[in-house]
């Protein structure tokens, strides 16, 4: 029998819909879906796809070997940002291939992430430890966005006045590209400066900030102290861009007087994976913790006083400030900080000054015997890259590695380098020997005392990993069990639905998991010559044409690293084909109030002026107020952002009008792919109107969504504009060409195995679970916004305001209501304060959408009994939710309703699986008046 | 919802208090209420100038980010760093404990009386 992988990525079967549709009262789901999306924009249903036909998951795995059999693995020494590492075997299977760590949400409801917001305040310490700064976040999407990000912190906080950002000399390549794709956009003038050969005498320029890398690309070591004291007394702010693991043997960016430190911590045990995805840092000195962009996460303290971790300021983000948002980031890398914090907690601060020790003497023995070859380093001071001149030899050089298995990295055509880190073995350093030498090389390295190659006066003299967590789960057993006693306070798909409106919650199928993390996936250099990952290429490519037949559109860039940053790169597009085409005054953007706040921090950051449309009371785009507002700035238009289907969950009636209207006035349509989960196979954004868009692979296309990170953001668009998209090294939103490769397995795995019909019916499903639930809860919960026919399109607001009013329960109180129901709470207040935004997703069985059903009637029915006055407004299950096994047995119950209520609110919980919340409500006041985002002393929790 | 009558209010649901020339300022009962739990407060530097309608502060709760705009053009003469330091005055005291800056004025525009002001919010 062959098995259709479609019938159990969806959860719902023929039996069930059947139930489903008749409670909607439609035949089918396509007569469903017809009368839920405008006919004048759907696909005929026998349209032309070049989707091959649906996998099953056997074949699937079989192409995907195929794909990475012609990958080839080597031993990478490149360095320039990506090193090797050791992910441990107890992390890479107990975190990245455990679905209760990589089906987890973002922790915005943290009685229900604990777990994780643990190990995400472990890797905030970790990084406030190694770089001597006050306060880290919770991880940035890579090393070259974090160091956009601290140029972009440095002009907000020093205040100067002009608009020049000093770039070191010695900055990895690609981040000097990406910094100046990024400057030109916002207005900032990059001067570059050799911080390392500047002399007393020469003065700096004015500048609002600089960027120093820590130690050089080249591999240098050296002490910007100076440099740095220099940039601060003209009024700027220095950003260090450093290398975690050297921190651990020089003196740290903190010590020398930075204000913000910035990085990569890839090589904590996260595979190279072809460029990513890895978790950047970025750490900043007392002063500037409300400067910082992403995610950050604090202690705060529970109902009972117990302390309890939460993210912290979440006022900064895009959702609340729009337009004034400070960064358009949203989102970190969480999965992989939890491997990189994890690596620290298993190594601790010996094992990683040990590994630091490791990579450096083994650079020191190769130069050592270089030396002894006639061939001097070009700087002599250095932790693991070194610099070589090999006058006209470096391609004949980095040949004669590679034929041995080795990669090194030519600067040109005079200048090899190569870098050393945990995996380098005395082997290695010999092929390195032998292609810079030749015969002259020694046969074998003996254990030998080596050179120092770091002064010691710049020798880091101060301690780090202190906290008892860094100390106490170094044997396996220990930190198999930590990892699980973490994984079991979070509630993650592999416990139930997670509802979440906008979120596309959908399963991250074992067989999609399982190439991410095969070797000739996972560690390989995204430097790798191409003719090493001609599979990867392949992969690339057939995604990329497979997305766009799906879109409608001609080009597709998988670089950006998250739907923001995929954003970031339509809207520069944009700009870039209005400036090429004599339209450098066409910069306002118009966004419907509706919109989500990124669109807007990100037309921001691409040079544009936001200009809000407004909606009307169906929560539609208001086309009398989008015709008035191209009219009124016709001459500047540039671009509308729309979401579609809106961001309220509805097929808008009018999207060709309102395209047709920007396109009138020589503007582009910007379609936001948020919600393409209520559209593919159905429809195409390129068909109605759309120049560009970006797709969230995490959402739509089952990469999970790791607890808050990896994401992937693919910008795709028409044939005018992809000259201005993200491609080789042309446009750079992200530090890697490709982004994330090694997650783009999973997509590929999904879109294979479903075909066109199989996404197809996915959409179809996911329409049916959202208006079952829709009109299941009418009559308890009025449901805000419904397009054509009364129908939703794969998601459902649920205005709680009307509930409030009669009885004073408020959305926190019925979300934190249904975690005691055994349920992840939907969306809160987004898009509209007070409502609860549910989406189920096709993924769902109807046994569990039953259930989520069932409980938000049950918990409406205990509001009434609030309302009605049978238990006080102060003291109610609603009130006092989560309930935690703690609050119901500890001392007297005096409360007026029982025990069994308040944890066993269903019976079926009693023998069901119950979910025990580790904590009680959180007092989210309590953490952002009292910031404290590292790990707090053990005593705390007595 | 409280509305001291001896202050002035602006639309923008601020409390103006005149002494003299200078003008103390913060935000109303009501503000503070739809703000929800208030927990940054950002104020401009003594000596700087405030420009009527021009935004000089913000004010960040749990769930959203308000601004504090100058009712009055002039100069600020003095901030409230008590209200800095523990930003629930705001939510506890807001006409008392919780002013936020005094401003020196040249001219006083037309503000709302407390009734105007109560007939505004009741719209």
């Amino acid at each position: 029998m062959r098995a259709l992988f479609a019938d159990r990525h969806i959860g719902t079967d023929a039996a069930a819909q059947k139930e489903m549709l008749a409670v909607l009262g439609y035949p089918s789901v396509d007569a469903l879906v017809d009368a839920a999306i405008p006919a004048g924009i759907r696909l005929p249903a026998d349209a032309a796809t070049t989707l091959p036909p649906a996998a099953s998951e056997v074949e699937a795995l079989a192409e995907l070997r195929a794909l990475a059999s012609r990958n080839r693995v080597t031993r990478p020494m490149i360095g320039l940002g990506y090193f090797g590492t050791v992910t441990p075997a107890v992390i890479q299977r107990n975190v990245l291939e455990n679905p209760s760590w990589y089906t987890a949400y973002t922790p915005y409801q943290p009685e229900i992430s604990q777990g994780r917001l643990e190990a995400l305040i472990n890797f905030q310490t970790m990084v406030t430890d190694l770089t001597g700064l006050a306060t880290a976040n919770a991880s940035m999407l890579d090393e070259g966005t974090a160091v956009v990000e601290g140029m972009l912190l440095a002009r907000r906080a020093s205040g100067a006045a002009t608009n020049v950002f000093l770039v070191d000399a010695d900055i990895l390549p690609r981040t000097r590209a990406l910094l100046a794709h990024r400057a030109e956009a916002v207005g900032i003038e990059l001067v570059d400066s050799d911080f390392a050969a500047l002399s007393p005498e020469t003065s700096l320029p004015e500048a609002f900030g600089a960027v120093v890398q820590y130690p050089g690309a080249s591999g240098r070591v050296w002490n910007p102290a100076d440099a740095i004291a220099r940039v601060q007394a003209a009024g700027g702010i220095a950003v260090v861009a450093a290398d975690l693991l050297a921190l651990a043997l020089i003196t740290s960016p903190g010590e020398l007087g930075a204000d913000v430190a910035v990085g990569t911590t890839q090589r904590f045990g996260v595979p190279l994976g072809f460029g990513g995805p890895h978790a950047g840092y970025m750490a900043v000195r007392a002063g500037l913790e409300r400067q910082l962009p992403g995610r950050l996460v604090g202690v705060s303290q529970d109902a009972n006083g117990y302390p309890a971790y939460r993210l912290s300021l979440q006022t900064r983000e895009q959702h609340i400030r729009r337009e004034k948002a400070t960064s358009n980031i949203c989102t970190a890398q969480v999965l992989l900080a939890v491997m990189a914090s994890m690596y620290a907690v298993y190594h601790g601060p010996r094992g990683i000054k040990e590994i630091a020790h490791h990579a450096n003497r083994l650079a020191n023995l190769v130069v050592d015997a270089l030396r002894e070859g006639g061939v001097e380093p070009v700087h002599g001071l250095f932790f693991d890259t070194v610099q070589l001149r090999v006058p006209g030899r470096a391609a004949e050089v980095v040949a004669a590695a590679d034929a041995e298995g080795v990669l090194l990295w030519q600067v040109d055509a005079d200048t090899v380098q190569f870098s050393t880190d945990e995996t380098t073995t005395s082997a290695d350093a010999l092929v390195v020997l032998r292609a810079v030498l030749g015969d002259a090389a020694p046969a074998e390295l003996g254990f030998k005392p080596v050179s120092r190659s770091i002064d010691p006066a710049h020798m880091r003299q101060t301690e780090y990993l202190t906290h008892p967590v860094f100390q106490t789960h170094h044997s396996e057993t220990g930190m198999m069990r930590y990892l699980k006693y973490l994984a079991d306070k979070d509630y993650a798909l592999d416990r139930g639905m997670i509802p979440l409106g906008s979120c596309t919650m959908k399963l991250n199928a074992a067989t999609e998991m399982a190439a991410v993390t095969w070797p000739e996936f996972a560690n390989l250099h995204p430097l790798a010559p191409e003719a090493d990952t001609v599979g990867y290429r392949e992969l690339i490519g057939q995604l990329s044409g497979w997305l766009a037949d799906v879109t409608g559109y001609d080009e597709v860039s998988l670089q950006p690293n998250a739907g923001s940053q995929g954003e970031l790169a339509g809207l520069l597009a944009i700009r870039g084909y209005h400036r090429a085409n004599g339209g450098e005054h066409r910069t306002v953007c118009l966004i419907p109030s509706s919109a989500h706040g990124t669109n807007a921090a990100s037309a921001v950051l691409a040079g544009m002026k936001v200009v809000v449309v407004a909606c009307d009371e169906l929560g539609n785009v208001d086309l009398a107020d989008l015709r008035a507002k191209v009219a009124e700035h016709a001459d500047e238009l540039a671009a509308l952002m729309v979401t579609y289907p809106s961001t309220h969950g509805v097929y808008e009636h009018d999207i060709r009008e309102i395209t047709d209207a920007v396109h009138a006035a020589g503007g582009q349509v910007y379609v936001d792919g948020a919600n393409l989960n209520a559209l593919l196979g159905y429809a195409r954004f390129g068909d109605f109107g759309g120049d560009v868009s970006h797709l969230n692979l995490h959402k739509t296309f089952c990469i999970p969504h790791g607890g808050g990170g990896p994401g992937v953001g693919p910008v795709a668009a028409k044939a005018h504009l992809a000259p201005y998209l993200p491609f080789g090294t042309a446009n750079p939103v992200s530090s890697a060409e490709y982004g994330s490769p090694s997650i783009l397995p999973i997509s590929w795995a999904y879109v294979r195995m479903m075909g066109a019909e199989g996404l197809r019916r996915a959409t179809g499903s996911a329409v049916l679970a959202a208006n079952y639930i829709a009109v299941r809860l009418r009559e308890h919960y009025p449901v805000l916004y419904a397009g054509d026919n009364g129908l939703v399109a794969h998601e459902c607001i649920l205005d709680l305001r009307p509930l409030r009013e009669a009885t004073g329960v408020t959305v926190d109180d019925v979300a934190k209501r249904l975690i005691d129901y055994g349920f992840h709470a939907p969306t809160m207040s987004f898009p509209v304060a007070g409502t609860l935004m549910v989406e189920p997703t096709e993924s769902e069985d109807l046994a569990e959408l039953d259930r989520f059903v069932e409980a938000m009637i049950a918990i409406k029915a205990e509001a009434d009994a609030v309302g009605a006055g049978t238990w006080p407004a102060d003291d109610n299950p609603l009130a006092n939710a989560p309930h935690t096994a703690e609050s119901v047995i500890a001392g007297e119950w005096g409360h007026p309703y029982t025990r069994e209520q308040a944890v066993y609110p269903v019976h079926a919980l009693v023998h069901g699986g119950k979910y025990w919340p580790p904590v009680r409500r959180i007092d989210q006041a309590y953490g952002d008046r009292n910031l404290v985002c590292a790990c707090p002393p053990v005593e705390a929790f007595a | 919802m409280s509305l001291p009558a001896e202050l002035k209010y602006t639309a923008e649901h601020e409390w103006v208090a005149v002494d003299g020339d200078v003008a103390r300022i913060g935000i109303t009962d009501y503000a503070a209420d739809k703000l929800g739990d208030v927990v940054f407060v950002d104020l401009p530097k003594v000596g700087s100038a405030a420009a009527a309608g021009r935004v000089v502060g913000e004010i960040e709760s749990t769930k959203s980010v308000g601004e504090l705009y100058a009712p009055v053009d002039g100069e600020v003469v003095e901030v409230n760093d008590a209200v800095v330091d523990d930003p629930s005055l705001v939510n506890s005291d807001p006409y008392g404990a919780g002013w936020m800056i005094a401003v020196r004025f040249t001219e006083l525009p037309a503000l709302l009386t407390a009734d105007e002001y109560a007939a505004l919010v009741a719209e």
